[in-house]
């Protein structure tokens, strides 16, 4: 049987809206007659200007199963345009896997049309989570029908235009032979680390953790350290500062031990400190090589970078001997 | 007090809310036009009358579409107070401002979202992006380590302050098991009927070290609005006043949005300092003056620093009030008598401000006897607010 509370959780997030994923190019001829080629359509309404100028259509459009095409993000996966939501409207999955509803399959891609696409025009979509069933039991396996719907518009000065819709099913499910799951992956991609926003106050702090060093922002007027940077010394108000090296020698202030909710691509148990540093000033890190249990304020430790995703460089902290 | 304070000068008249849920099944503007119109109601005034609105973020209704609906031609003052929870006592003082210098006669407060049911604020997921605008720059310490939740950030905070004072996670517990006792009494709450033990607290999963499942308040769709209107005309209306005798917002030095982590010390609430010191001045009260509070209580650790700055108990020694069972049930102070957010439902504070009217008015389901004061604390470890509400 379901558990009440994990179906109410995720019932919780039906009719949520995730953010929009753009497309990354203007819809083009080029990539209509590759498709075309590829799918063997030879409709000249797609390829041929001067047939399709004669048409009702007065000009080239796009097939309208390619609707989808437009805004996938390409070779690499999660790569989608500047702008794009990072939010993952698969969340709701999380739960149920969480109970042990492990598997996925995908069950129906219903596309509909509200027009054709005409090239030269840019896409953008959005996702509803649309629906979760009550727990349903198939020759797969027990677990849930969830079904999101993505809404296509064209970017229009004069207001966007809904051009189409994807609506996108899968069964997530507890398989019914254990010996072989019936495992298929989704749409789903593997998530990175948010990437801070840098700003010319604060970029010297990344580029120093890129090369290994951690660098404390001072005021060359008063020598006072801060952390995090600002444009103007607290103390004295001065704008002119440099760089401080910091030994990477500190001690937990504070700490806490992070477990719900499991957001990818962290690992949890997830421990974050607030760390003293030994030149006086704080900041939070992820604590690296401890047991949760045993973690205690006061305690020494030692920063050591490691890099995420080849594009991200993070001072994280192990402890010490005192 | 001078001739150009606002205490006293202006009172909360109206009180409307709608049910409180998981999932209100309908827009957030409805929610807000329910609340509105009920409160109208409840005042006695007609809704041509409103010449004023506030509100706070994230509210995503636009006072403007609420005016239109309501038919009303001569509004001349609106403003929103950012923050979120921080914010929930600041529309109240900016209507009473509003009124007692005659810029508005009558000002509607109000607090409508589908928070629940179409956002949720502890999902881990922000939507931060590298644009070097403040927010992303600063929540930029924190995202790539997974640092991203509001539970997280408090319990930073009170980890520290376990450390510093010997508070426990039973003694958060206590707060826990006072809210939810009161909700247990209390119709309007999600946990109505459903009182909590503090084994269960104890019990209960870790959400984020030192925060239980129970520390933490629920999401909750609903809305709250209130009609407040001068202290002189309040006399004529139709519900028995309840006077704003003072209101304050507050920052305080260090102040951060939650992550005020280097300040050189982190175990109180230097904003809520702030608030209580002024909300003393403007009304002459102390301490000593009040009969019950709504103590804002999202996450429960932060209860007990409040309970400090406000001078109920010494620096450290929250812990021992707590014990005593002194805010709960019975106690002489009891706090958060609708069961608190913890208890009753999420709506940022509004729903605590209904409370305190409800106390003042002596239509509280858990009634505190002869309630002369009621103080009012918004949310923590942001800029935030507080109100004293009081009988004329």
């Amino acid at each position: 049987m379901a558990d009440p509370q994990m179906l109410s959780d995720a019932r919780a997030l039906v009719g949520r809206q995730y953010g929009r994923v753009y497309a990354w190019d203007e819809v083009n001829a080029p990539m209509i007659r590759q498709w075309c080629e590829v799918m063997g359509v030879d409709n000249p309404v797609y390829t041929d200007r001067d047939f399709a100028l004669g048409t009702a259509h007065e000009g080239l459009i796009a097939p309208p199963a390619m609707l989808q095409v437009w805004t996938m993000e390409g070779l690499h996966a999660n790569n989608y345009p500047p702008g794009s939501t990072d939010e993952n409207p698969y969340e709701v999955l999380k739960i149920m896997e969480a109970h042990g509803y492990l598997s996925t399959v995908a069950v129906n891609s219903e596309l509909t049309f509200t027009r054709p696409l005409r090239v030269g025009e840019k896409l953008y979509y959005t996702t509803r989570l649309d629906a979760v069933s009550d727990e349903k039991t198939t020759a797969l396996g027990t677990g849930f029908f969830v079904t999101l719907v993505m809404s296509h518009f064209v970017e229009k000065a004069t207001g966007d235009e809904p051009v189409g819709e994807l609506l996108f099913r899968v069964f997530k499910f507890r398989a019914a032979n254990a010996q072989a799951p019936a495992k298929v992956e989704t749409a789903a991609v593997k998530a990175k680390r948010p990437l801070p926003g840098i700003s010319d106050d604060t970029r010297f702090f990344w580029e120093g953790c890129a090369k290994g060093q951690l660098l404390i922002q001072r005021c060359t007027a008063c020598q006072t350290l801060r952390h995090p940077p600002a444009p103007v010394c607290i103390d004295c108000h001065s704008f002119d500062w440099d760089t401080v090296q910091a030994s990477g020698r500190a001690s937990l202030y504070s700490f806490v031990v992070m477990h719900y909710p499991e957001v990818p691509p962290f690992d949890y148990p997830n421990p974050i400190g607030l760390i003293e540093l030994a030149e006086g000033v704080r900041l939070i890190a992820g604590l690296v090589d401890i047991e949760p249990a045993r973690i205690e304020i006061g305690q020494a430790l030692q920063v050591e970078f490691q890099t995420f995703d080849d594009q991200l460089t993070l001072p994280m902290f192990r402890p010490v001997e005192a | 007090m001078t001739d150009s304070s606002i205490s006293g000068r202006a009172a909360i008249v109206g009180l409307g809310a709608t049910e409180f849920s998981k999932n209100s099944g309908r827009t957030e503007l409805r929610l807000a036009l329910e609340a509105t119109l009920s409160a109208l109601k409840d005042a006695g005034i007609d809704p041509s009358e409103v010449e004023g609105f506030s509100s706070y973020s994230v509210d995503k209704v636009p006072e403007y579409e609420i005016a239109r609906l309501l038919g009303c031609k001569d509004v001349k003052f609106f403003s929103q107070v950012p923050h979120g929870g921080g914010a929930a006592c600041g529309p109240v003082m900016h209507a009473a401002m509003a009124v007692a210098t005659g810029v508005a006669k009558v000002v509607v407060v109000y607090r409508a979202m589908n928070e629940r049911s179409w956002y949720r604020f502890g999902t881990g997921a922000y939507g931060f992006a590298s644009t070097p605008t403040f927010d992303n720059v600063n929540y930029g310490w924190y995202m790539p380590h997974g640092f991203h939740t509001p539970a997280a950030w408090v319990g930073m905070f009170a980890q520290r302050y376990m450390h510093t004072y010997g508070a426990t996670s039973e003694d958060f517990g206590r707060i826990a098991v006072a809210a939810r006792d009161f909700a247990a009494t209390n119709p309007q709450a999600f946990f109505h009927g459903k009182p909590i033990t503090l084994e269960e607290h104890q019990a209960s999963r870790w959400i984020c070290e030192p925060l239980h499942l129970l520390d933490c308040c629920q999401e909750s769709d609903g809305a709250v609005a209130l009609v407040i209107t001068s202290a002189e005309r309040a006399r004529d209306l139709r519900q028995k006043p309840v006077t704003i005798k003072a209101g304050s917002q507050g920052i305080s030095h260090g102040q951060q949005s939650m992550t005020s982590f280097y300040r050189e010390d982190i175990t109180g609430l230097p904003e809520m300092g702030v608030v209580a010191r002024e909300l003393y001045r403007q009304s002459g009260l102390g301490p000593e003056s009040f009969q019950t509070a709504v103590i804002y209580d999202h996450f429960t650790p932060f209860v007990l620093p409040q309970l400090e700055e406000f001078g109920f108990v010494k620096r450290g020694e929250a812990k021992e009030f707590i014990r005593a069972g002194h805010h709960a049930r019975g106690g002489k102070l009891p706090i958060n008598t609708h069961g608190g957010q913890l208890g009753e439902a999420y709506i940022h504070g509004m729903n605590g401000i209904a409370e305190a009217v409800r106390q003042v008015r002596g239509t509280a389901v858990n009634q505190v006897a002869d309630v002369e004061n009621v103080l009012v604390t918004a949310g923590t470890g942001v800029p935030t607010s507080g109100l004293i509400l009081g009988a004329a």
